[in-house]
Formats: C-alpha cells, structure tokens, sequence
C-alpha cells in the first residue's frame, strides 16, 4: 500500500484548476480505481463519467499525466507514482465539469455521414452473398468503442479547434468501414473532400498510438480514404484512363 | 456540426503535461533527415568518386549523361546550361527526392520534427493557424503515386546495378566479364533488398494493387499482391529508415574506395 498524490482538474467551464488530492494505492489498482477512491474520500463532488470498468464502454477517456487513455486500463503500476499523477478532463472537448466534457459533438457528426447503402440483394430471400476475406477489413473498424481519445488527442481538433470542417479520426474509421464494405454502394468521396476534411489530416499518427482497441487507424482506414479521394480528384491520368476505357468505380466492383 | 469550441483553448508551443521525453523521436528525425540531405546534396553536386570500377553510387544511378561506362547517352549534353555545374545526379535524383518528400510516413514525420505541426502528440504547437494537406502547397503531396510510379522504374534500374557489381574488369580490358563477389556486391545488393523493401510497402501501392477494391476473393492474384504489400506496409516506417541510411552508406562506401580512403575487399 503506497501513498500517492494526485493532481485532478477540478472546474467548469468558467473556470478551473488542478487541486491535489493523496489517497492510498494497491497492487492491481487502475486510475478509475484511484479516482474512485479520491471521490468517496475527499471529493464527492467530483464529477467523472464511467460504466463498465473494462475498456469497452469508452465512458472514462480523460489524460493520464499528458497523454489521453482510459482511466479504467491504466495501471497506476505502469506509471511513475513517485511524482504526482495528473488526471484531466479531453481537450478537444467542450468542459462540463471536473472529468466530464461535452462529446455530443461526435454524434451530430456521425448523423451526417451517409449510412450504409447496400445492393440489390443476391438471393430471392432477400440475402446477400459475401465471403469473409471481404469483410475482414472493416471487421478491424468495427472494434471501435467510442471512448473519443483519437479525436482528443488529434491537433486539428485538440489545438486548431476545426470541430466544423474536420470530423476527426473516429469517423473516419466509421466512414471506411462503410466505404470499404463489399455490399456498399453510396459514394462518400466528395463528402469527405468537401465538408469532412481528409485534407486536413497530416498523418501525425497519434490517434493510431491511443486507441485502446489497436485499431490502426492512419494506415488502414486515413490513408486509405485519402487515395480513393486522389483517385477521384488528384490523379488526372487515372481519370483520363477511367473515361476511355470506361471502368467503373474499383469499389463497386465484385 | 456546430459545436461551441470557445471554451477550448491552445496550449503553447511545447507546453504539455507528457512527462516522458517526447522530444527526443522529433529531434532525431530533424538531424538524420537534415544530415541526409545535406549530404545528398553534397554528394550530387560534386560529380566525382560516383563509382568504383563495377560499382555506381545509387545516387547517380540511373546515369543518362556523364564521364562514365555506366552512361547511357555518353557525356555532358550540350543543352546542359552553362551557368549550372553538371551533374549526372542532379537529373535524377529529384525523382527519389520527390518520393521520400511525399511518402505518407515520412510527411508524418517531417511535420513533427520541421514545422512542430504538431511537436509531437498532445503536445502544444507554434501555430494557430492550419491548413493541413487540403491546400496549397500541401495539397501537392496528393501525387505521391506518381513518384512511386517513377520509383518503381528506379528499382529495376538499381537491381541492374547490384548485378553489374557481380562482374569485375579483371582482365583490365574494359569488358567486366568475370564473376566475382566483393563487399561493394553485397552493399548493393542490400540496397536493392531494403529500397525494395520500401518502396513495396508504400501506401499508394497498396491502394492501386487492391485496396481500392472492396472485393478481392474474386481476384486471387489481386489478393495476394494486396496481402503481400500489405505486409511490407506494416514495417514501412522501419524500411524507409532502412533504406535511407544504406543508400547513403552505398554512395559513401563507393565513395571512399574511388578515393582510396577504403579497399573494396573481395570475397571470390
């Protein structure tokens, strides 16, 4: 049993700062547990958003000493307790209180992405036929858990605050597993040139480096997303090749 | 998507709660990519000690024009302007250039380490203003594909090299037709093997070889190319430090054994 000092940001949207709080620490514990016991000690005001403790509600994203993480997956065993641990709430998010921001923004973005449009259906049952190795690729995507951190932690939402232009690595993620799915039809190109801000990635691979789920966020589904935009807008000589031969889009192909 | 952000802020340049050294992976890129660079450049313009009896430096290779037997359409040309030193490297080497500039990894990297865009991750930026990759200039990075193109062409033209470097002028007669084995060989054999390696997993291949199909198990040989591209693209940050260092190494090995500072040891 260890003592080990906290720093946890306390406030709202006025203001705030950090106040330090010390609580006893075990073997085994996470920071959630931490904060847990912070609470039911000597702040039961403290307001922290959770669920199920396992990392896959995505509920208690917040930044651990700097770094954005879910509470409940760190161990206070991997970090240094011999200095004080900072606990803050996301910061590309508008603050409610203490731990808890305001992340309806991702689910006004998501409304705005074109749902899935499959095809006609294969079978008179009103079935589709598809073979594993297709879907396999989106399958990763679909791991997400909604906890935020990529899009807490990406420096075009975080530091240049384009909430209105750029819908972040998460949804980037959705849209390419719509886009990349065997059954779908629907063209996101122009939305994801135009209004969604692919451009605006510069690759930084951060979200990558955060995601609880692994999920390889720049490399499977970013780039991916960005050459099927040069595909349709950048790259003259494939459109001037798509227009004599007449191929057909490449995701529409079976 | 509106969202009131004016309660979030910026933080300052550097500014950040990270505790580890977060400076350090920026800082080292910053000195390779510069010393590469300066060096390259170096190395282009001096238009000597490119190659070593069988040996041609990767950085004037391929040579169209030049005082070589490795050149193509013999020496300087005439339309060369005389105010530019000549250079069989600098008619070339911006197709590489161009490649690594645009190369998805790198343009990571290099905005970390040269425009602090940002520092590193969650870590405050010089900046408030962005323009990101949508704009110009960045927007040009969009033709990365077509440098791949022009690296693919380098890569058999590189392969070529490494198999020249297996045959020696021994008899002094100018024809290169014994079969041999030196330290040069297998430097440029690596070169081919970590540069193959690189330019195989690049990101717009893997999308132009079957990830811009969102069904391959109609197509085996589609499949397996994507998968197999796929699998170089994993470890691409790895080559393209690989291959960045070993094409430097090769030009500064062929180097000092055309200046005598190093003797090429061979095997058999």
């Amino acid at each position: 049993m260890a003592n080990v000092t906290f720093k946890i940001w306390r406030g709202d949207k006025q203001a705030g700062d950090f106040q330090e709080y010390q609580t006893d620490v075990s073997e085994g514990m996470v920071v959630l547990d931490a904060v847990h016991r912070i609470q039911a000690d000597h702040a039961n005001d403290l307001a922290c958003r959770w669920n199920c403790k396992a990392g896959k509600c995505g509920s208690c994203s917040a930044e651990v000493n700097g770094t954005p993480k879910l509470m409940c997956m760190t161990r206070l065993s991997d970090l240094d307790l011999n200095e004080a641990i900072t606990i803050e709430p996301m910061r590309a998010f508008p603050l409610i209180k203490d731990l808890v921001t305001d992340v309806s923004h991702n689910y006004r973005v998501k409304q705005k992405i074109k749902p899935f449009q499959p095809r006609k259906p294969d079978n008179e049952d009103g079935s589709w036929n598809m073979q594993q190795q297709d879907v396999e690729r989106v399958q990763e995507f679909r791991k997400c858990i909604e906890c935020f951190l990529c899009q807490d932690v990406c420096h075009v939402l975080r530091d240049h605050h384009k909430h209105e232009d750029f819908i972040g690595p998460r949804f980037f993620v959705y849209t390419a597993a719509l886009e990349m799915h065997p059954l779908d039809e629907a063209d996101r190109l122009e939305d994801l040139k135009e209004t969604q801000g692919v451009g605006y990635c510069n690759i930084t691979k951060c979200c990558t480096k955060v995601c609880p789920e692994n999920i390889t966020i720049t490399d499977n589904a970013i780039i991916p997303l960005k050459e099927r935009v040069v595909d349709e807008y950048y790259d003259p000589i494939k459109k001037i090749v798509k227009t004599l031969f007449s191929i057909g889009k490449p995701k529409n192909k079976s | 998507m509106a969202q009131d952000v004016s309660g979030l802020t910026q933080r300052s340049w550097g500014e950040t709660l990270r505790r580890d050294k977060w400076w350090v992976t920026p800082l080292v890129v910053f000195l390779i990519l510069s010393s590469f660079i300066t060096y390259a450049t170096w190395a282009a313009f001096q238009n000597a000690h490119f190659e070593f009896a069988n040996y041609l430096s990767p950085f004037y290779s391929p040579m169209l024009w030049g005082d070589s037997h490795h050149s193509w359409f013999g020496g300087k040309p005439g339309w060369w302007p005389g105010f530019l030193p000549f250079s069989p490297a600098l008619l070339i080497l911006p197709f590489p250039a161009g490649f690594r500039m645009t190369c998805y990894y790198y343009r990571g990297a290099y905005y970390k380490a040269f425009w602090a865009d940002p520092p590193a991750c969650s870590v405050g930026e010089p900046r408030k203003s962005y323009l990101g990759e949508r704009y110009f200039p960045l927007v040009l990075q969009n033709i990365h594909r077509y440098f791949f193109y022009f690296a693919l062409i380098f890569l058999v033209f590189l392969t070529h090299d490494a198999y020249l470097g297996f045959w020696f002028d021994d008899d002094g007669d100018g024809s290169f037709s014994n079969f041999g084995i030196g330290v040069g060989t297998i430097v440029l054999c690596i070169n081919i093997v970590l540069l193959g390696s690189y330019t195989l997993g690049c990101h717009s291949l893997r999308h132009l070889i079957g990830g811009a199909w969102n069904t391959l198990s109609n197509a085996p040989i589609r499949s397996k190319c994507y998968t197999c591209v796929s699998r170089f693209n994993h470890g691409h940050m790895r080559w393209a430090w690989l291959s960045l260092f070993w094409v430097a190494f090769s030009d500064i090995y062929i180097r000092l054994c055309s200046m005598g500072i190093w003797h090429d040891f061979r095997i058999f």
